[in-house]
């Protein structure tokens, strides 16, 4: 199964950004195959807001059934929910750590967006 | 003539000075609170206001005709609008009401309804008139609800226009027909900080300006220097004052606590209306 993990860097032992919709990049981990992927969260420049829902789209796109993050706004949650992805959070301070935590069971799924809009 | 109090942040006393502007010019003056989403105005003329409704347009998706070809969603510049596979995921509280999507869309499966974006209030109590907005819980279309306050202008003499803080659309649409913008700010580094903002803003909008600043004696010097070395005009300097903030806090409009500011607040009303007839000139 594929997970996305919010993160500034591009290998696991980069480091975990806490925020979703404004992380540089994901890693989206293979956890079958040990594959590794980074994907750039690319935004619209033009759009002055909404940088979760337009993260939620790129991480559906990808495929992953499941994302690592700090933070996750409402709109973003709403976006992933209807992808049938699942949100974790989590303040770990790695990718590798985070996945750890994850396969573990360490980690609960989240019900509900832990933060305002505003703050991602 | 238009007088817009503007500020680069909130909590500067923009409020207290349109207040205390729109008192001193009386029955000549309206108010207009433009700051929709959180008007303060009317809590200092405390008495019954009318409100009226006002609607903007919003899209809606019929599922049934919907294709998921994605044009709605790769238009919006408010990520308002997100298709998911089959999909369509509408989010009312940040559409701007553009219109755009529904124009791409190839089969007719979004359209626009109706919506309540808020209302427009009005009171007059003694000499000062005042109108407002008050958006809805929940809207982003504070634009087209400040436009419509903005419409409500009569033959006023003076129009005096509280602003959203911030320099974002809700400021530009509220500032734009200015005939001159007073910015208000504090002498602290976060004031300068958000003064420069809006004085970028404005400069781009190519609106005459002049900064009052508030609370005067309580902070640094730079704020004066700024506008020295910008060539701004420091119209008005209101002193830190326990007797003010304390009358502000109990609703009670600046002059009254203090009425000796009234002679300074007229003075500003002339000056801001020289400098109006030197720029027309
Ligand atoms: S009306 Fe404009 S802002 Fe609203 S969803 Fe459509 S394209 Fe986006
Ligand atoms: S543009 Fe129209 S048909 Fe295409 S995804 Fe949007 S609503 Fe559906």
């Amino acid at each position: 199964m594929k997970i996305a993990v919010s993160t500034t860097g591009n290998s696991l032992d980069a480091e975990l950004d806490q925020r979703f919709g404004r992380a540089p990049r994901f890693l989206i981990v293979d956890t079958d195959s040990g594959n590794v992927d980074v994907v750039d969260n690319v935004q619209n420049l033009n759009a002055a807001q909404g940088a979760g829902i337009q993260s939620a789209m790129t991480i559906a796109g990808t495929g992953a059934q499941a994302v690592i993050t700090g933070h996750c706004g409402p709109k973003a949650f709403r976006v992933l929910s209807e992808a049938g992805i699942k949100i974790y959070n989590t303040e770990a301070k790695t990718v590798r750590e985070a996945i750890t935590l994850y396969s573990d069971g360490k980690l609960n799924a989240a019900d509900n967006a832990d933060v305002e809009g505003h703050w991602l | 003539m238009k007088i817009a109090v503007a500020s680069g942040k909130g909590g500067t006393g923009k409020t207290t000075v349109s207040l205390a502007l729109a008192s001193v010019a009386g029955t000549d003056a309206l108010l207009m609170d433009c700051d929709v989403e959180e008007p303060n105005c009317h809590l200092f003329i405390s008495t019954e206001q009318q409100r009226e409704k006002v609607y903007g347009l919003m899209p809606v998706i019929d599922k049934a005709l919907c294709t998921s070809c994605g044009k709605c969603g790769k238009i919006c510049q408010f990520n308002a609008i997100a298709v998911l596979g089959d999909n369509v995921l509408l989010f009312p509280e940040l559409c701007h009401g553009c219109g755009g999507c529904v124009r791409v869309c190839p089969t007719g499966a979004l359209k626009e309804v109706d919506k309540e974006i808020g209302e427009i209030g009005g009171c007059r109590k003694d000499d000062l008139s005042l109108i407002d907005g008050h958006l809805s819980i929940g809207q982003a279309m504070s634009p087209p609800l400040i436009r419509a306050v903005k419409n409500h202008g009569g033959k006023e003499k003076y129009i005096i226009v509280d602003c959203p803080p911030g320099t974002s659309c809700p400021m530009v649409t509220a500032v734009r027909d200015a005939d001159f913008v007073l910015l208000v700010t504090e002498p602290t580094p976060f004031g300068l900080h958000d003064l420069t903002l809006a004085v970028d803003t404005l400069r781009e909008l190519k609106l005459p300006m002049g900064v009052i600043i508030n609370r005067a004696d309580s902070g640094d010097d730079k704020v004066k220097a700024y506008c020295k070395a910008e060539g701004i005009p420091v119209m008005l300097e209101i002193p830190h004052r326990r007797d003010i903030a304390t009358a502000y806090s109990r609703g009670e409009i600046m002059l009254q606590a203090a009425p000796e500011l009234s002679l300074m607040f007229r003075k500003l009303l002339k000056d801001v209306e020289n400098r109006v007839s030197e720029v027309k000139k």
